[in-house]
Protein backbone atom coordinates (compact mmCIF):
# COMPACT_ATOMS: atom_id res chain seq x y z
CA UNK A 1 0.00 0.00 0.00
CA UNK A 2 1.83 3.07 -1.23
CA UNK A 3 0.53 6.08 0.61
CA UNK A 4 1.55 9.24 -1.14
CA UNK A 5 1.97 7.75 -4.57
CA UNK A 6 -0.43 8.05 -7.46
CA UNK A 7 -2.53 5.14 -8.63
CA UNK A 8 -0.64 2.78 -10.82
CA UNK A 9 -1.62 -0.81 -10.40
CA UNK A 10 -4.58 -1.99 -12.45
CA UNK A 11 -5.59 -4.22 -9.57
CA UNK A 12 -6.48 -1.17 -7.52
CA UNK A 13 -8.18 0.81 -10.26
CA UNK A 14 -10.93 1.89 -7.97
CA UNK A 15 -8.54 3.64 -5.64
CA UNK A 16 -8.54 7.36 -5.78
CA UNK A 17 -5.37 8.67 -4.33
CA UNK A 18 -4.90 12.26 -3.47
CA UNK A 19 -1.15 12.55 -3.32
CA UNK A 20 0.15 14.80 -0.66
CA UNK A 21 1.34 17.90 -2.45
CA UNK A 22 3.16 19.47 0.45
CA UNK A 23 6.48 18.83 -1.19
CA UNK A 24 5.39 21.47 -3.68
CA UNK A 25 4.13 23.64 -0.85
CA UNK A 26 0.47 23.09 -1.52
CA UNK A 27 -2.50 21.77 0.41
CA UNK A 28 -2.49 18.47 2.27
CA UNK A 29 0.12 17.29 4.67
CA UNK A 30 -0.86 13.68 4.63
CA UNK A 31 -1.61 11.52 1.66
CA UNK A 32 -5.31 10.79 1.75
CA UNK A 33 -6.32 7.50 0.31
CA UNK A 34 -9.92 6.83 -0.38
CA UNK A 35 -11.64 3.82 -1.82
CA UNK A 36 -14.75 4.08 -3.86
CA UNK A 37 -16.79 1.00 -3.04
CA UNK A 38 -19.62 1.90 -5.41
CA UNK A 39 -19.80 4.71 -7.99
CA UNK A 40 -22.95 6.17 -6.48
CA UNK A 41 -21.69 6.21 -2.92
CA UNK A 42 -19.27 8.51 -1.16
CA UNK A 43 -15.73 7.16 -0.93
CA UNK A 44 -14.64 5.19 2.13
CA UNK A 45 -12.18 7.19 4.16
CA UNK A 46 -10.09 6.26 7.18
CA UNK A 47 -7.10 4.09 6.49
CA UNK A 48 -8.10 1.56 9.14
CA UNK A 49 -11.55 1.04 7.63
CA UNK A 50 -10.00 0.81 4.18
CA UNK A 51 -7.56 -1.89 5.21
CA UNK A 52 -10.29 -3.92 6.89
CA UNK A 53 -12.40 -3.56 3.74
CA UNK A 54 -9.57 -4.68 1.49
CA UNK A 55 -8.68 -7.64 3.71
CA UNK A 56 -12.24 -8.89 3.52
CA UNK A 57 -12.91 -8.06 -0.12
CA UNK A 58 -9.72 -9.61 -1.47
CA UNK A 59 -9.77 -12.49 1.02
CA UNK A 60 -6.21 -11.81 2.10
CA UNK A 61 -4.32 -14.43 4.13
CA UNK A 62 -5.98 -14.90 7.48
CA UNK A 63 -3.12 -13.64 9.65
CA UNK A 64 -3.76 -10.04 8.56
CA UNK A 65 -7.08 -10.02 10.40
CA UNK A 66 -7.52 -13.35 12.20
CA UNK A 67 -10.92 -14.96 12.47
CA UNK A 68 -10.23 -16.22 15.99
CA UNK A 69 -12.19 -14.04 18.42
CA UNK A 70 -9.36 -13.28 20.83
CA UNK A 71 -6.71 -12.67 18.19
CA UNK A 72 -9.07 -10.45 16.22
CA UNK A 73 -9.86 -8.52 19.39
CA UNK A 74 -6.17 -7.87 19.92
CA UNK A 75 -5.95 -6.37 16.43
CA UNK A 76 -9.05 -4.26 17.06
CA UNK A 77 -7.67 -3.18 20.42
CA UNK A 78 -4.44 -1.93 18.88
CA UNK A 79 -6.15 -0.26 15.92
CA UNK A 80 -8.37 1.64 18.37
CA UNK A 81 -5.68 2.59 20.91
CA UNK A 82 -3.21 3.92 18.36
CA UNK A 83 -5.32 6.90 17.19
CA UNK A 84 -5.00 8.91 20.39
CA UNK A 85 -1.57 7.58 21.19
CA UNK A 86 1.30 6.77 18.83
CA UNK A 87 -0.42 8.25 15.80
CA UNK A 88 -1.06 11.54 17.54
CA UNK A 89 2.31 11.70 19.32
CA UNK A 90 4.37 10.62 16.30
CA UNK A 91 2.75 13.12 13.98
CA UNK A 92 3.02 15.87 16.59
CA UNK A 93 6.80 15.35 16.56
CA UNK A 94 6.76 15.81 12.83
CA UNK A 95 4.82 19.07 13.08
CA UNK A 96 7.01 20.37 15.86
CA UNK A 97 10.37 19.52 14.35
CA UNK A 98 9.75 20.03 10.65
CA UNK A 99 6.58 21.91 9.81
CA UNK A 100 6.38 24.54 12.53
CA UNK A 101 9.97 25.82 12.21
CA UNK A 102 9.42 26.01 8.46
CA UNK A 103 6.01 27.67 8.53
CA UNK A 104 6.30 29.87 11.62
CA UNK A 105 10.02 30.55 11.30
CA UNK A 106 10.58 29.76 14.98
CA UNK A 107 11.47 26.74 17.05
CA UNK A 108 8.86 25.24 19.33
CA UNK A 109 9.57 26.19 22.97
CA UNK A 110 11.66 23.58 24.76
CA UNK A 111 8.98 22.94 27.36
CA UNK A 112 6.44 21.98 24.72
CA UNK A 113 8.95 19.90 22.82
CA UNK A 114 9.94 18.04 25.97
CA UNK A 115 6.29 17.37 26.77
CA UNK A 116 5.66 16.01 23.29
CA UNK A 117 8.75 13.81 23.49
CA UNK A 118 7.60 12.48 26.84
CA UNK A 119 4.23 11.54 25.33
CA UNK A 120 5.90 9.85 22.36
CA UNK A 121 8.14 7.84 24.66
CA UNK A 122 5.20 6.79 26.78
CA UNK A 123 3.41 5.50 23.65
CA UNK A 124 6.50 3.63 22.46
CA UNK A 125 6.92 2.06 25.89
CA UNK A 126 3.31 0.92 25.89
CA UNK A 127 3.77 -0.62 22.46
CA UNK A 128 6.74 -2.59 23.76
CA UNK A 129 5.34 -3.56 27.14
CA UNK A 130 1.64 -3.93 26.50
CA UNK A 131 1.08 -4.65 22.83
CA UNK A 132 4.23 -6.58 21.89
CA UNK A 133 5.41 -8.01 25.19
CA UNK A 134 7.38 -11.16 24.35
CA UNK A 135 5.64 -11.88 21.08
CA UNK A 136 7.28 -11.57 17.69
CA UNK A 137 4.30 -9.55 16.43
CA UNK A 138 1.46 -7.75 18.17
CA UNK A 139 -0.99 -10.62 17.91
CA UNK A 140 1.44 -13.54 18.01
CA UNK A 141 3.67 -15.38 15.63
CA UNK A 142 2.45 -13.71 12.49
CA UNK A 143 2.15 -10.16 11.26
CA UNK A 144 -1.31 -8.55 11.23
CA UNK A 145 -2.88 -5.22 10.30
CA UNK A 146 -1.95 -4.03 13.79
CA UNK A 147 1.78 -4.30 13.03
CA UNK A 148 1.30 -2.61 9.67
CA UNK A 149 -0.52 0.35 11.17
CA UNK A 150 1.98 0.49 14.04
CA UNK A 151 5.09 0.54 11.90
CA UNK A 152 4.01 3.41 9.65
CA UNK A 153 3.15 5.60 12.64
CA UNK A 154 6.41 4.77 14.40
CA UNK A 155 8.36 5.66 11.26
CA UNK A 156 6.75 9.10 11.16
CA UNK A 157 9.01 10.74 13.78
CA UNK A 158 11.99 9.34 11.87
CA UNK A 159 10.97 11.72 9.14
CA UNK A 160 11.51 14.44 11.69
CA UNK A 161 15.03 13.25 12.39
CA UNK A 162 14.17 11.50 15.62
CA UNK A 163 15.53 7.96 15.94
CA UNK A 164 12.83 6.32 18.00
CA UNK A 165 14.53 2.96 17.71
CA UNK A 166 17.68 4.10 19.50
CA UNK A 167 17.89 2.45 22.89
CA UNK A 168 14.90 0.26 22.10
CA UNK A 169 16.25 -3.12 21.00
CA UNK A 170 12.89 -4.85 21.34
CA UNK A 171 11.21 -2.34 19.05
CA UNK A 172 14.12 -2.49 16.60
CA UNK A 173 13.94 -6.27 16.42
CA UNK A 174 10.20 -6.06 15.79
CA UNK A 175 10.75 -3.45 13.08
CA UNK A 176 13.22 -5.78 11.39
CA UNK A 177 10.70 -8.61 11.49
CA UNK A 178 7.98 -6.37 10.05
CA UNK A 179 10.32 -5.14 7.35
CA UNK A 180 11.26 -8.72 6.43
CA UNK A 181 7.61 -9.75 6.47
CA UNK A 182 6.50 -6.94 4.17
CA UNK A 183 9.59 -7.18 2.02
CA UNK A 184 12.45 -4.72 2.34
CA UNK A 185 11.97 -3.13 -1.10
CA UNK A 186 8.30 -2.37 -0.57
CA UNK A 187 8.96 -1.18 2.97
CA UNK A 188 11.71 1.18 1.85
CA UNK A 189 9.68 2.44 -1.08
CA UNK A 190 6.70 3.23 1.12
CA UNK A 191 8.88 5.20 3.51
CA UNK A 192 10.88 7.07 0.91
CA UNK A 193 8.74 10.20 1.12
CA UNK A 194 8.67 10.50 4.90
CA UNK A 195 12.36 9.71 5.33
CA UNK A 196 13.26 12.33 2.77
CA UNK A 197 10.90 14.87 4.27
CA UNK A 198 13.38 16.96 6.21
CA UNK A 199 15.56 17.45 3.16
CA UNK A 200 12.62 18.06 0.88
CA UNK A 201 11.24 20.65 3.28
CA UNK A 202 14.37 22.71 2.80
CA UNK A 203 13.32 23.29 -0.81
CA UNK A 204 9.80 24.41 0.01
CA UNK A 205 8.86 28.08 -0.10
CA UNK A 206 7.42 28.84 3.36
CA UNK A 207 4.99 31.42 2.02
CA UNK A 208 3.09 28.62 0.32
CA UNK A 209 2.38 27.12 3.73
CA UNK A 210 0.76 30.30 5.12
CA UNK A 211 -2.72 28.71 5.27
CA UNK A 212 -1.46 26.39 8.01
CA UNK A 213 -0.57 29.21 10.38
CA UNK A 214 -3.95 29.73 12.09
CA UNK A 215 -4.36 26.00 12.69
CA UNK A 216 -0.85 25.73 14.09
CA UNK A 217 -1.42 28.64 16.43
CA UNK A 218 -4.56 27.05 17.72
CA UNK A 219 -3.18 23.55 18.13
CA UNK A 220 0.33 24.17 19.33
CA UNK A 221 0.52 27.58 20.97
CA UNK B 1 -17.28 -11.90 32.39
CA UNK B 2 -16.40 -8.67 34.21
CA UNK B 3 -16.49 -5.19 32.77
CA UNK B 4 -14.70 -2.35 34.54
CA UNK B 5 -16.59 0.89 34.06
CA UNK B 6 -17.06 4.47 35.15
CA UNK B 7 -20.22 5.84 33.56
CA UNK B 8 -18.83 9.37 33.51
CA UNK B 9 -16.66 8.11 30.64
CA UNK B 10 -18.39 7.99 27.23
CA UNK B 11 -16.68 4.80 26.01
CA UNK B 12 -17.81 3.11 29.23
CA UNK B 13 -21.37 4.19 28.60
CA UNK B 14 -21.25 2.78 25.08
CA UNK B 15 -20.20 -0.65 26.36
CA UNK B 16 -22.62 -0.49 29.30
CA UNK B 17 -25.59 0.48 27.13
CA UNK B 18 -24.83 -2.23 24.60
CA UNK B 19 -24.39 -4.97 27.22
CA UNK B 20 -27.51 -3.91 29.13
CA UNK B 21 -29.74 -3.38 26.08
CA UNK B 22 -28.83 -6.79 24.73
CA UNK B 23 -29.06 -8.40 28.16
CA UNK B 24 -25.55 -9.75 28.01
CA UNK B 25 -24.62 -11.27 31.37
CA UNK B 26 -21.63 -9.59 33.02
CA UNK B 27 -20.46 -8.27 36.38
CA UNK B 28 -20.29 -4.45 36.60
CA UNK B 29 -17.03 -3.46 38.27
CA UNK B 30 -17.05 0.19 39.22
CA UNK B 31 -13.93 2.26 38.71
CA UNK B 32 -14.08 5.78 40.14
CA UNK B 33 -12.03 7.95 37.77
CA UNK B 34 -12.60 11.12 39.78
CA UNK B 35 -11.00 9.34 42.72
CA UNK B 36 -8.05 8.27 40.58
CA UNK B 37 -8.78 4.57 40.94
CA UNK B 38 -7.29 3.82 37.55
CA UNK B 39 -3.91 4.72 39.04
CA UNK B 40 -3.97 2.17 41.84
CA UNK B 41 -1.53 -0.72 41.86
CA UNK B 42 -4.45 -3.13 41.70
CA UNK B 43 -5.85 -1.59 38.55
CA UNK B 44 -2.39 -1.51 37.03
CA UNK B 45 -2.26 -5.30 37.37
CA UNK B 46 -5.44 -5.52 35.32
CA UNK B 47 -4.23 -3.14 32.62
CA UNK B 48 -1.04 -1.10 32.37
CA UNK B 49 -2.80 1.31 30.01
CA UNK B 50 -4.84 2.43 33.02
CA UNK B 51 -7.98 3.37 31.16
CA UNK B 52 -11.60 2.28 31.18
CA UNK B 53 -13.51 0.36 30.00
CA UNK B 54 -11.76 -2.97 30.50
CA UNK B 55 -13.33 -6.36 29.82
CA UNK B 56 -12.14 -9.48 31.64
CA UNK B 57 -13.46 -12.79 30.33
CA UNK B 58 -11.71 -15.53 32.28
CA UNK B 59 -8.03 -14.80 31.78
CA UNK B 60 -8.66 -12.72 28.66
CA UNK B 61 -8.35 -8.98 29.32
CA UNK B 62 -9.41 -6.56 26.61
CA UNK B 63 -9.26 -2.74 26.51
CA UNK B 64 -10.65 -0.16 24.05
CA UNK B 65 -14.43 0.22 23.91
CA UNK B 66 -14.71 -0.35 20.16
CA UNK B 67 -12.75 -3.61 20.47
CA UNK B 68 -14.88 -4.65 23.45
CA UNK B 69 -18.09 -3.92 21.54
CA UNK B 70 -16.91 -6.05 18.63
CA UNK B 71 -15.90 -8.82 21.00
CA UNK B 72 -19.36 -8.82 22.58
CA UNK B 73 -20.99 -8.78 19.15
CA UNK B 74 -19.05 -11.83 18.04
CA UNK B 75 -19.22 -13.74 21.31
CA UNK B 76 -22.89 -13.16 22.02
CA UNK B 77 -24.23 -13.61 18.49
CA UNK B 78 -26.32 -10.45 18.47
CA UNK B 79 -28.62 -9.30 15.66
CA UNK B 80 -26.71 -8.54 12.48
CA UNK B 81 -27.57 -4.84 12.28
CA UNK B 82 -25.40 -4.00 15.31
CA UNK B 83 -22.29 -4.84 13.28
CA UNK B 84 -23.42 -5.89 9.82
CA UNK B 85 -21.74 -8.81 8.09
CA UNK B 86 -22.31 -7.22 4.67
CA UNK B 87 -18.97 -5.82 3.56
CA UNK B 88 -19.92 -2.26 2.70
CA UNK B 89 -22.20 -1.70 5.64
CA UNK B 90 -19.49 -3.11 7.93
CA UNK B 91 -17.02 -0.72 6.29
CA UNK B 92 -19.26 2.24 7.14
CA UNK B 93 -19.30 1.21 10.79
CA UNK B 94 -15.51 0.75 10.79
CA UNK B 95 -15.13 4.11 9.12
CA UNK B 96 -17.14 5.86 11.80
CA UNK B 97 -15.47 4.03 14.70
CA UNK B 98 -12.08 4.99 13.32
CA UNK B 99 -12.86 8.65 12.54
CA UNK B 100 -14.51 9.44 15.84
CA UNK B 101 -11.42 9.04 18.07
CA UNK B 102 -9.65 12.20 16.98
CA UNK B 103 -12.76 14.07 16.00
CA UNK B 104 -16.12 13.90 17.73
CA UNK B 105 -14.77 12.03 20.77
CA UNK B 106 -11.77 14.24 21.22
CA UNK B 107 -13.68 17.48 20.77
CA UNK B 108 -16.67 16.65 22.97
CA UNK B 109 -14.32 15.39 25.67
CA UNK B 110 -12.30 18.57 25.59
CA UNK B 111 -15.39 20.74 26.19
CA UNK B 112 -16.29 18.53 29.15
CA UNK B 113 -12.76 18.43 30.60
CA UNK B 114 -12.25 22.18 30.26
CA UNK B 115 -15.25 22.71 32.48
CA UNK B 116 -14.68 19.91 35.00
CA UNK B 117 -10.98 19.00 35.13
CA UNK B 118 -9.35 22.30 34.22
CA UNK B 119 -10.39 24.12 37.42
CA UNK B 120 -9.09 21.23 39.50
CA UNK B 121 -5.73 21.13 37.77
CA UNK B 122 -5.14 24.80 37.01
CA UNK B 123 -6.88 26.33 40.01
CA UNK B 124 -9.11 28.61 37.94
CA UNK B 125 -11.87 28.51 35.34
CA UNK B 126 -10.79 27.74 31.80
CA UNK B 127 -10.14 30.93 29.80
CA UNK B 128 -12.99 31.90 27.51
CA UNK B 129 -10.89 31.69 24.35
CA UNK B 130 -9.89 28.11 25.11
CA UNK B 131 -13.49 27.11 25.68
CA UNK B 132 -14.63 28.95 22.56
CA UNK B 133 -12.01 27.15 20.47
CA UNK B 134 -13.06 23.79 21.92
CA UNK B 135 -16.72 24.48 21.19
CA UNK B 136 -15.82 25.53 17.65
CA UNK B 137 -13.96 22.25 17.05
CA UNK B 138 -16.90 20.37 18.49
CA UNK B 139 -19.25 22.16 16.08
CA UNK B 140 -17.14 21.11 13.12
CA UNK B 141 -17.23 17.48 14.23
CA UNK B 142 -20.98 17.66 14.74
CA UNK B 143 -21.36 19.12 11.24
CA UNK B 144 -19.41 16.15 9.88
CA UNK B 145 -21.49 13.69 11.91
CA UNK B 146 -24.60 15.22 10.40
CA UNK B 147 -23.45 15.82 6.84
CA UNK B 148 -21.05 12.98 6.19
CA UNK B 149 -22.05 10.10 8.44
CA UNK B 150 -25.76 10.50 9.06
CA UNK B 151 -27.01 12.45 6.03
CA UNK B 152 -30.69 11.63 5.50
CA UNK B 153 -30.59 8.18 7.02
CA UNK B 154 -32.28 7.26 10.29
CA UNK B 155 -29.03 5.79 11.60
CA UNK B 156 -25.38 6.01 10.56
CA UNK B 157 -25.38 2.84 8.47
CA UNK B 158 -28.96 3.04 7.24
CA UNK B 159 -32.34 1.99 8.54
CA UNK B 160 -31.13 0.19 11.61
CA UNK B 161 -29.06 1.08 14.64
CA UNK B 162 -25.47 -0.18 14.85
CA UNK B 163 -22.64 0.14 17.37
CA UNK B 164 -21.57 3.28 15.49
CA UNK B 165 -24.72 5.09 16.65
CA UNK B 166 -24.19 4.00 20.27
CA UNK B 167 -20.58 5.18 20.24
CA UNK B 168 -21.59 8.50 18.64
CA UNK B 169 -24.51 9.17 20.95
CA UNK B 170 -22.61 8.83 24.20
CA UNK B 171 -20.00 11.30 22.95
CA UNK B 172 -22.51 13.99 21.99
CA UNK B 173 -23.99 13.69 25.47
CA UNK B 174 -20.65 14.36 27.17
CA UNK B 175 -20.66 18.19 26.93
CA UNK B 176 -23.90 18.13 28.97
CA UNK B 177 -21.67 17.32 31.93
CA UNK B 178 -20.21 20.76 31.33
CA UNK B 179 -23.63 22.39 30.93
CA UNK B 180 -23.20 22.59 27.15
CA UNK B 181 -25.95 21.18 24.94
CA UNK B 182 -24.12 20.10 21.80
CA UNK B 183 -27.41 19.46 20.02
CA UNK B 184 -28.87 22.91 20.62
CA UNK B 185 -30.20 24.16 17.29
CA UNK B 186 -29.63 20.82 15.59
CA UNK B 187 -33.04 19.21 15.02
CA UNK B 188 -31.70 16.49 12.73
CA UNK B 189 -29.17 15.25 15.28
CA UNK B 190 -31.68 15.62 18.10
CA UNK B 191 -34.13 13.40 16.21
CA UNK B 192 -31.35 10.87 15.59
CA UNK B 193 -30.32 10.93 19.27
CA UNK B 194 -33.90 10.29 20.28
CA UNK B 195 -34.13 7.36 17.87
CA UNK B 196 -30.97 5.87 19.35
CA UNK B 197 -32.33 6.32 22.87
CA UNK B 198 -35.54 4.61 21.89
CA UNK B 199 -33.71 1.61 20.40
CA UNK B 200 -31.60 1.16 23.51
CA UNK B 201 -34.33 2.04 25.97
CA UNK B 202 -34.97 5.61 27.08
CA UNK B 203 -34.90 4.79 30.79
CA UNK B 204 -31.66 2.86 30.41
CA UNK B 205 -29.97 5.71 28.56
CA UNK B 206 -31.16 8.28 31.10
CA UNK B 207 -29.94 6.14 33.98
CA UNK B 208 -26.58 5.62 32.27
CA UNK B 209 -26.10 9.40 32.08
CA UNK B 210 -26.99 10.21 35.68
CA UNK B 211 -23.38 10.22 36.92
CA UNK B 212 -22.30 12.50 34.08
CA UNK B 213 -24.97 15.06 34.90
CA UNK B 214 -23.94 15.24 38.56
CA UNK B 215 -21.02 17.55 37.82
CA UNK B 216 -20.88 19.20 41.23
CA UNK B 217 -20.59 15.77 42.78
CA UNK B 218 -17.63 15.14 40.46
CA UNK B 219 -15.87 18.32 41.49
CA UNK B 220 -16.34 17.47 45.14
CA UNK B 221 -14.89 13.98 44.72
CA UNK B 222 -11.84 15.32 42.94
CA UNK B 223 -11.15 17.98 45.56
CA UNK B 224 -11.47 15.47 48.37
CA UNK B 225 -9.14 12.97 46.91
CA UNK B 226 -5.51 13.28 48.01
CA UNK B 227 -4.28 10.66 45.56
CA UNK B 228 -5.73 12.61 42.66
CA UNK B 229 -4.06 15.77 43.92
CA UNK B 230 -0.70 14.03 43.42
CA UNK B 231 -1.55 13.44 39.78
CA UNK B 232 -2.13 17.12 38.96
CA UNK B 233 1.23 17.56 37.20
CA UNK B 234 0.26 14.79 34.82
CA UNK B 235 -2.92 16.55 33.78
CA UNK B 236 -1.17 19.89 33.42
CA UNK B 237 0.26 18.94 30.05
CA UNK B 238 -3.19 18.44 28.56
CA UNK B 239 -4.22 21.98 29.39
CA UNK B 240 -1.00 23.94 28.78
Amino acid sequence: MNLGKSTRSEKFQHFETETSAWLRGECLLKAAVSVRMRPDEPPLSSSVAIMLYLAEKFQTPEHWFPADLRLRSRVNEYLSWQHMAIRMHGSKMYWMRVMIPKIMGIDVPKEKMDGALEDLNASLTLIEENFLQDRPFIVGDQMSLADLVAIVEIMQPLGAGLDVFEGRPKLSAWRDRVQASIGKDLFDEAHQVILGAQDAMKQVDPSKLEPFKPKILRLFF
Amino acid sequence: MEIYLDLVSPPCRAVYLFAEALKIPYAFKKVELSAGQQYTEEFGKLSVVRKVPVLKDGSFVLTESTAILQYLVQKCSVADHWFPAELQQRARVDEYLSWQHLNLRSHCSKVFLLRTLYPFVMGSEAPKDKMDAAVEDMKQSLDLLEEKFLQDKPFIVGNKISVADVVAMVEIMQPLGAGVDALDGRPKLTAWRDRVKKELGVKLVDQAHEALLDSSGLQQKMQNNTELQKLKPMFLKYFR
